[in-house]
């Protein structure tokens, strides 16, 4: 592992927050009344637009995973189609366990579905852009020692924190003081994306502080 | 002294229990009294005051009224008369008070909104304690003067009242209040007594307290059709008596008074008990033809408290006004009066508000509603001397009316400085209590490494003699510290009052568990020496499962501190109980797809990260004891499995989930979201009892099916005629139906049916004792053991199946589907230790009280269980009835766990590991709230949120204990064994 590798993650990492950054101030130009809290689906849409098309832009520019042999055209196309089943799968999936978890099944189903698809723009569009449409993939990088890069690495840092984030964020829905992002599931959505973000933050540095002790096995 | 683990810890739940029975004592404050008791007898009222003149007016003012009627209809709510609903169904009413002679307040309830309190509230105008909550189901005989005394009263309606004031009534004719399925003949009970009782003119006090009103509440809510008729009725029967009352006024000299009230309001969900402003609200109707009104004269309601009712009466009716009475005279009553009587009224008012001031507060003279009374007082001296000089004048009533504001301003304030007395702390006995509660935690804590040893027994050094100096140096400042306690007494304290005997007991057992503590602690340091030369750190074993538990136990005994949380406790235990299950689905899936490179399922694993939020793969050690440690786990249950169990092993999880998000739906409860629609209600309404007998139906027979797998031949017929005379007693209470009679008119209590299921209960647990005691005697027989836990358990399930409301009977078969589908699929394949299993036990039965209906609110109790079967109240098998009926969950659970583990053969000690882990988990929440409640004791909230949770922990802590008990009693059976 050189050092290089660490400069090009913290770079795409920065970009990634900038594009979220971006998402809260570019609106605003276009739209009236553009606020976070308020106009939260319209922003909710817009920043996982922002996050999808920087992380793809990054796949394509970057090319961490130097795999793919052979290109067919069809393959190619074949390739995409799978990874939007899986993204809308994933949607889905979040979606059903939203709602096991407590979230209300027919009002505000749209707001649930929609975090559904922020929560999986900032972890399965992540997993499709390095590792593919490849649950063999996913399994052994979410796997204990299974890892084979620095960029699996902060892939799984940034999942399961963006996950944590989520989680923690559905804290304060209870208490009692009556603010806005107390609403479901603004306060959901905001720890997911505060997780996502404190995820690409540190993992470079993470990664740059243990670079000594890291050890994959294909490098 | 060597002690088992399981027995170490029922000791210490014990001595627990003691030490939140000292705390609770402490934290409930005694009601503020007037010392000056019968002794003195009839005081003399207090004499007008005059500077210098002497005045002639020294005797009680004689009384304003000569017939007074008290209309009590339970659960009024204020809107009921002055909104929508009484201009709809009260025209009368309404009429009275928008034009008629009559004033109009809301008076505000004291929490605890339930009925034996607030009438005490009413009537002596003292506030009651807390713990009066407890004594509502059975009413001891009030003590306190009322001013009840001389008149000839007359009452009908809630026993209660025959209770409290057992010797007042010249006629009485009390009902029953708890038969809530009743709400016409309570009512009918009372008014056939009315026109007989109008024409007779021998009595001075009519009393009427109506039940049905508070009935239909609990059965359908405000917002029924039903509360439009009965609103209807009780319209009428007022108009009865006001126009009897106004044709009889001819007769006599002084006017006549009828009052409409109610005891307390009504929640939206149609229950009471708590602090809400449905539930606190009432109106306070006054009407008497000496109120005038000039036409145009509109009054709003003003809002008053409740024991101002008991001073007006008093006034009204020429009594004294009762000496532990904290209310203030309801000043439009007398504004018709000539001024020097309302200053006479005003005046007796705040000289028995200001005695009652010096009696309960030592500074009372620096309280601004002393310094008050003690001008106003001067100033009517003043004016009582221009009064008797010269008659008539400007300046007179100018004066007049300073004073009159002056008396209105004290009595405001001595009435609210009054109220706030009761909030007075026995901190004393609180720390006591908390001393005894956290050395016991303490202990608990420290011992986890030995309790939790492979052999389950720890040493504890009760007759160290090391310590023995220490423990009679401890005894001895204790003993000081109560004697300079005791002795400089400022306020009253339970912990003086006990005899020495007692507290000197007391004293002993704090001083020896401190001692022990040292001796375990030093032991602890001594003994870790040599265990860090062991090579395995005890946290190396820990899994993402171990880590979420003992963060989720952590977080919601933070979560204690935040009145929200504590109000929706249910939404914290939710939380936890869906984290633990994708956490164990996650272990599935983990044990069953790295192990060998079969095709995984789509769509499922993304979610692995989401609980287990620490990954191993940061600590390189940890990892490898990881690896190593599902190395030795994972192979056995693949080898074990079949194709089809593998698959139910990993839907298991996504099962359960989804189970719980049903019962979820099924009662909303806490006090944010609990006016949602759930499907509790949309059950219970009247339109649905098809539905509704489908559902218990169905839950009953499933109930039947999951039970009857370990019951011997005998007890599966009793359960199975035990589950059907559940459902007829259902169907003869009138909850659900019969398909071949679907209209049922005839509607009994069930004794009989209810009884009849008794019988079967009692059958079964006695057979499971029988089979219990049997496979002790013959020591090899095993099976015959877990047969006879089973029993146990399915004699409770079918005591609960009878207990709950029949839309709560699908929580019954839910959580035996849990139990079954966790047993099956995930505790035997993945081999979890006893302590984890206990754990997860803990948790679903905590989220099982709240999908129950329960919630950390008095209101939700169901007292109705305790009057299954029962002709009337009978004390002590109704408060464990209902004790029952509330804790179903937790218990089940438990007794669940006992099974479990007795059935499981692969480790003797585990049943005191999980005896042991059961003690622990639950006493870390109860220790670390009565310290978060002393430390939170002047927060706004602590009566409506607080008091009622240490009420609820207190009662979850005796109900663990006695876990613990049948726990150690079965360890102890096992150990004869072998």
């Amino acid at each position: 592992m050189k050092d290089t590798d660490i400069k090009r993650l913290l770079y795409t990492h920065l970009l990634c927050i900038f594009s979220i950054i971006l998402s809260v101030f570019i609106p605003s130009l276009f739209l009236e009344n553009f606020s976070i809290l308020e106009t939260h689906l319209t922003w909710l849409c817009i920043c996982s637009g922002f996050v999808t098309a920087v992380n793809l832009v990054l796949y394509l520019a970057v090319k961490p995973n130097t795999s793919s042999k052979r290109s067919s055209l069809s393959h190619k196309v074949t390739r995409f189609l799978k990874c939007c089943i899986y993204f809308l799968m994933s949607c889905f999936s979040f979606h059903v366990i939203f709602v096991l978890y407590g979230a209300p099944l027919i009002e505000l189903a749209l707001e649930t579905f929609l975090f559904a698809v922020i929560l999986s723009t900032f972890t399965t569009v992540p997993c499709l852009c390095l590792l593919g449409p490849n649950l063999k993939a996913w399994l052994r990088v979410f796997s204990r020692n299974g890892v084979t890069s620095i960029w699996e690495n902060s892939l799984q840092m940034t999942t399961i924190s963006s996950f944590v984030g989520a989680w923690l964020g559905a804290l304060p829905i209870p208490l009692d003081w009556e603010r806005p992002w107390q609403v479901w599931p603004i306060s959901c959505t905001l720890g997911a994306t505060f997780g996502y973000v404190a995820g690409l933050v540190v993992s470079p540095l993470w990664i740059y502080w243990n670079r000594k002790q890291l050890t994959y096995k294909n490098n | 002294m060597r002690l088992g683990s399981g027995t170490f810890a029922t000791c210490c739940v014990a001595i627990e229990v003691l030490g939140i029975a000292v705390f609770l004592r402490g934290f409930f404050p005694a009601p503020v009294r007037s010392s000056a008791r019968a002794e003195h007898g009839a005081e003399p009222p207090a004499p007008e005051p005059s500077a210098g003149a002497s005045s002639n007016w020294t005797t009680l003012p004689s009384p304003l009224f000569s017939k007074v009627v008290i209309v009590l209809i339970d659960a009024l709510r204020d809107d009921f008369v002055f909104g929508s609903k009484g201009v709809k169904f009260m025209p009368y009413t309404t009429y009275l008070v928008e034009k008629g002679a009559s004033h109009s307040f809301v008076a505000e309830a004291k929490p605890p909104t339930v009925t034996m309190p607030r009438i005490k509230a009413l009537m002596t105008g003292s506030l009651p304690g807390f713990v009066d909550v407890v004594r509502n189901l059975n009413s001891p005989a009030l003590l306190e003067d009322s001013q009840n005394s001389w008149k000839r009263i007359i009452f009908y309606g809630d026993e209660t009242w025959v209770k409290l004031f057992p010797k007042h009534f010249a006629e009485y004719d009390g009902t029953t209040s708890f038969f809530v399925s009743d709400y016409t003949e309570v009512d009918n009970n009372v008014t056939r007594h009315l026109d007989k009782v109008l024409k007779r003119g021998d009595w001075d006090m009519l009393i009427l307290h109506y039940l049905g009103l508070d009935h239909i509440g609990h059965i359908s809510g405000p917002n029924s059709p039903l509360i439009g008729h009965k609103l209807s009725e009780m319209d009428s029967v007022l108009m009865k008596i006001h126009t009897s009352l106004q044709s009889k006024e001819r007769e006599t000299p002084l006017p006549n008074l009828l009052v409409l009230c109610g005891d307390h309001g009504m929640s939206e969900t149609g229950s009471h008990g708590a602090s809400s402003m449905e539930e606190v609200n009432t109106p306070l109707i006054l009407i008497s033809s000496a109120f005038e009104r000039k036409p145009g004269d509109i009054r709003h309601p003003k809002h008053v408290q409740q024991t101002d009712v008991a001073a007006t009466l008093a006034i009204a009716l020429g009594l004294p006004i009762p000496k532990d009475s904290v209310g203030s005279l309801l000043f439009p009553v007398v504004e018709g009066r000539p001024m020097r009587e309302q200053l006479r009224f005003l005046h007796l008012n705040t000289v028995q508000l200001s005695k009652l001031l010096q009696e309960n507060v030592p500074s009372y003279e620096k309280d601004p509603g002393f310094e008050q009374f003690k001008m106003s007082e001067r100033l009517h001296g003043n004016w009582i001397r221009l009064y008797l000089e010269e008659k008539h004048s400007e300046v007179l009533f100018n004066l007049g009316s300073k004073v009159l504001r002056q008396y209105l301003a004290a009595l405001k304030t001595l009435s609210l400085s009054l109220s706030t007395q009761v909030a007075q702390y026995d901190m004393y006995s609180m720390m006591v209590g908390t001393v005894v509660v956290l050395e016991v935690l303490t202990l608990l804590l420290l011992s986890v490494p030995q309790a939790l040893h492979r052999k389950a027994e720890l040493e504890v050094p009760l007759s160290s003699p090391g310590f023995s100096l220490l423990f009679y140096l401890v005894i001895l400042v204790l003993s000081a510290v109560h004697v300079i306690v005791c002795t400089s007494a400022e306020s009253s304290c339970y912990f003086c009052g006990l005899s020495w005997l007692a507290a000197g007991g007391v004293m002993v057992l704090a001083s020896a568990l401190l001692c022990v503590i040292v001796s375990v602690l030093t032991n602890v340091l001594v003994g870790g020496n040599t265990s860090r030369k062991n090579p395995v750190h005890p946290s190396s074993r820990w899994s993402e499962l171990d880590l979420l538990i003992l963060l989720g136990t952590a977080g919601h005994v933070l979560s204690l501190g935040a009145s929200s949380f504590v109000e929706e406790e249910h939404q914290t235990w939710y939380f936890l109980v869906n984290t633990l299950c994708l956490a164990l689905s996650q272990e599935t899936y983990r044990n069953y797809f790295l192990g060998d490179d079969s095709e995984p399922p789509c769509g499922l694993h993304v979610e692995q990260g989401l609980d287990g939020a620490t990954p191993a793969w940061q600590d390189g050690s940890a990892c490898d004891a990881l690896e190593r440690d599902k190395g030795h786990r994972s192979p056995s249950p693949s080898q074990v499995l079949r194709g089809h169990e593998k698959w139910m092993v990993l839907a298991s999880p996504w099962l359960i989930l989804a189970c719980c998000r049903l019962l979820r739906s099924l009662n909303q409860t806490g006090v944010q979201w609990a006016h949602r629609p759930d499907l509790g209600h949309w059950l219970t309404s009247s339109d649905h009892k098809a539905e509704l007998s489908v559902l218990a139906a169905i839950s009953l027979l499933v109930v039947f099916v999951l039970v009857q797998r370990g019951c011997s031949s005998v007890s599966k017929a009793a359960l199975a005629l035990g589950l059907l005379g559940v459902y007829c007693y259902r169907a003869a209470i009138g909850s659900v139906q019969f398909p071949w009679r679907p209209a049922s008119q005839d509607i009994s209590k069930g004794i009989i049916e209810a009884r009849f299921v008794y019988i079967f209960v009692l059958g079964i647990l006695f057979t499971g004792t029988k089979d219990l005691l049997k496979s002790q005697v013959i020591a090899a027989d095993f099976k015959l053991k877990t047969v006879g836990l089973w029993e146990i358990h399915s004699g409770l399930v079918l005591l609960a199946a009878l207990l709950f409301r029949p839309h709560n009977l699908p929580v019954l078969a839910f959580s035996l589907l849990i139990q079954t589908l966790m047993t099956k699929f995930i505790w035997k394949p993945l081999r979890h230790d006893a302590a984890e299993i206990t754990v997860m036990h803990y948790w679903f039965g905590q989220a099982f009280f709240y999908f129950q209906g329960n919630s950390n609110n008095i209101a939700t109790v169901d007292i109705s269980a305790g009057f299954v079967g029962l002709d009337t109240y009978v004390e002590i098998p109704a408060v464990l009835l209902t004790a029952f009926g509330t804790y179903a969950g937790p218990v089940l659970w438990a007794s669940h766990l006992v099974y479990f583990l007795s059935s499981e053969t692969r480790s003797s000690s585990a049943l005191s590991h999980a005896c042991f882990c059961y003690a622990l988990i639950c006493s870390i929440p109860v220790s670390t709230y009565i310290v978060l409640v002393t430390s939170l004791r002047y927060h706004l909230f602590i009566w409506s949120v607080f008091s009622p949770k240490l009420l609820y922990e207190g009662m979850h802590l005796l109900i663990t204990a006695a876990v613990c008990v049948f726990f150690t009693a079965m360890d102890q059976t096992r150990l004869t064994q072998s």
